[in-house]
């Protein structure tokens, strides 16, 4: 398989990194460290052909899912859908302020192209599991996309959701696990060590893909395209990737930027080292 | 109205046959069930309509969300399980996934209260209508026997938004006959009476009814109001009753804390303050013990009503 990976892509993904500081920044809160580290899945999913959506037909049917589970990550997921059309990126400014419907963590339907709910970790397998049973009854061939965060694995219900997609045969699930290995309290080596990610989902009946680079495009649409092949079980993509990645204090120190916006000073060096 | 106190029934046996009307006229149901499917009766549905229904295995967190993936997508869902799992083992997923986002899905959870009996105090469900009536938009409903069980389940298959229905494990006494008619939200008048006013939900209400029968033959008259729905609460219904009887006991298989009485007693408090004193648990948790035994123990039943009543009466300006 040969891929090539246009500079549009790459462009693109650059334009959602300098939403996500902006965002945060204008919010003075937020949570920059974990939405930069998904940049690039994100990209993927909505440019790279992957996803089959309609921003103009966000209820529509047959469209694929995206479920945010990692809830808190919503400055990636905000700037993804006002870059496909959702709504406009003049919105974006407005994040976490009283009265914008873009509220901290994701709310349902707030704004159009959030399909759900989340803020509390753990959930968003379960709520993909739920869909894709109601695709199969309807006889829809729509695909349900899961993002979770590595820190989010310490939560059961991902386990619990991780048993069901397999008794179930849920093919059409393609779980990503944002790899960072930071989480609120500080590094995964020190809060609660995972191990092997795709060995524990093999071990669950799943098809797991390792990438070692999360934010080589080069390398995720490859995965995104070998997992939609697979018949029988769901499948996830654990994506190798770097907290805050794109700002070099932030990766310098990923524990302090999980949940605060930048300074202005701190804005104008993100956007001068993230570029135009 | 004369209850027809010879027949006795489960209201979780309501469950599996609503399931399968429903069904059958064309609702686009889908059950989800934790690993007790045969005691909450879900079950049933499996045989009619096997692609309507599945079980997750013992993961009630699991089963809520995905509850609501299937509600996101136009199902209306029931997920079943005990009264203590459900909401009580995934309180969280109900409020994040379900009653959050007012997503199509209907608890029925069996099993409440103390009349669990033998499986003891992590069995007995005594604060799942304190969880459920804390959550914004969720309608939680107590059917007070088979009958009107029956038809709850029915509205909340065929009535939008979030609904916990609370469902009994033992054999009570069914109060109404088949031409009874629940209205969603709305007190039923079971008994009229001018002392008093006994508003409870579940068994309690043929309780209710026993002891007014008691009472009455003292000399004292007792309103008695079916309050199956919680939340929303007729307080209409309520502040009636306040202002023609002038005293009120509350009757419920749960914590005092939480449920109908604490529902009553701040409708009356904001409005026009009367005398309560309330039947249900106080301060503890259940233990092993036959049903019967349990409620008599507890004071749940039509002797603890009707002691409720003079204390009230002696309350009364």
């Amino acid at each position: 398989m040969t891929v090539s990976t246009t500079p549009d892509l790459q462009a693109t993904a650059q334009r959602i990194r300098r939403h996500i500081v902006e965002m945060t920044a204008a919010a003075q809160s937020g949570h920059p460290g974990g939405s930069l580290s998904a940049v690039e899945i994100l990209t993927a999913l909505y440019f790279g052909g992957v996803l089959r959506y309609d921003p103009a037909r966000p209820d529509w049917p047959q469209r694929d899912r995206f479920v945010l589970s990692k809830g808190h990550a919503t400055p990636v997921l905000y700037a993804v859908l006002a870059e496909a059309g959702y709504f406009s990126t003049d919105l974006l400014p407005t994040f976490r302020k009283l009265g914008s419907p873009l509220q901290g963590h994701t709310v349902r339907g707030k704004p159009s192209g959030v399909e759900m709910s989340a803020g509390a970790l753990g959930m968003g397998l379960s709520f993909c599991i739920g869909q894709a049973l109601a695709a199969r009854l309807d006889g829809r061939d729509s695909r349900l996309y899961c993002l979770l965060g590595d820190g989010e694995l310490n939560e059961g219900q991902v386990w619990e959701a991780a048993l069901s997609a397999a008794h179930f045969e849920t093919d059409r699930i393609t779980a990503i696990v944002d790899r960072n290995h930071f989480q609120n309290d500080g590094p995964e080596g020190e809060i609660l060590r995972l191990w092997d990610v795709a060995e524990k989902f093999r071990a669950f009946g799943w098809h797991a893909v390792q990438v070692e680079d999360g934010h080589d495009l080069d390398q995720l649409l490859p995965a995104f395209a070998e997992t939609a092949a697979v018949r029988g079980r769901p499948q996830v993509i654990i994506a190798e990737t770097t907290k805050g990645k794109g700002v070099s204090y932030m990766e310098a120190n990923p524990a302090a930027w999980h949940g605060k916006g930048p300074s202005p000073e701190q804005l104008a060096q993100a956007l001068e080292e993230i570029g135009p | 109205m004369t209850p027809a106190a010879a027949r006795v029934a489960a209201t979780r046996e309501a469950f599996g046959p609503t399931l399968i009307r429903l069904a059958e006229a064309g609702h686009d149901i889908v059950t989800l069930e934790a690993d007790l499917s045969a005691s909450t009766g879900g079950r049933q549905l499996k045989a009619a309509f096997p692609e309507r229904w599945y079980t997750v295995g013992a993961s009630e967190a699991n089963m809520i969300s995905m509850a609501a993936g299937l509600a996101a997508d136009g199902k209306t869902v029931f997920a079943a399980s005990f009264a203590v799992f459900v909401p009580g083992h995934c309180f969280d997923q109900v409020r994040m996934s379900v009653a959050q986002p007012g997503l199509n899905v209907k608890l029925v959870a069996s099993h409440g209260g103390v009349s669990v009996g033998e499986d003891g105090a992590s069995a007995q469900a005594i604060e799942d209508l304190s969880l459920a009536t804390a959550l914004p938009g969720m309608t939680s409903v107590v059917p007070a026997d088979v009958v009107e069980a029956a038809q709850a389940i029915w509205t909340a298959g065929t009535t939008a938004g979030p609904f916990y229905i609370r469902l009994g494990r033992p054999k009570v006494p069914v109060v109404y006959g088949d031409e009874y008619r629940f209205a969603l939200g709305r007190a039923h008048r079971l008994r009229e009476g001018g002392d008093a006013t006994v508003i409870a939900c579940g068994h309690l209400v043929a309780a209710a009814l026993e002891a007014a029968e008691r009472l009455a033959a003292g000399g004292v008259s007792v309103r008695v109001l079916n309050m199956a729905t919680i939340t929303p609460l007729d307080e209409e219904a309520v502040i009636s009753a306040a202002r023609e009887t002038g005293a009120i006991v509350t009757a419920e298989e749960h914590l005092v804390q939480g449920g109908l009485g604490a529902a009553v007693t701040r409708a009356l408090a904001a409005t026009y303050p009367t005398p309560v004193e309330q039947v249900g648990v106080r301060d503890r948790y259940g233990e092993s013990g036959r049903w019967d035994q349990l409620l008599e123990r507890f004071g749940l039943d039509a002797g603890g009503v009707e002691e409720a009543v003079q204390r009230v009466l002696q309350r009364k300006i």
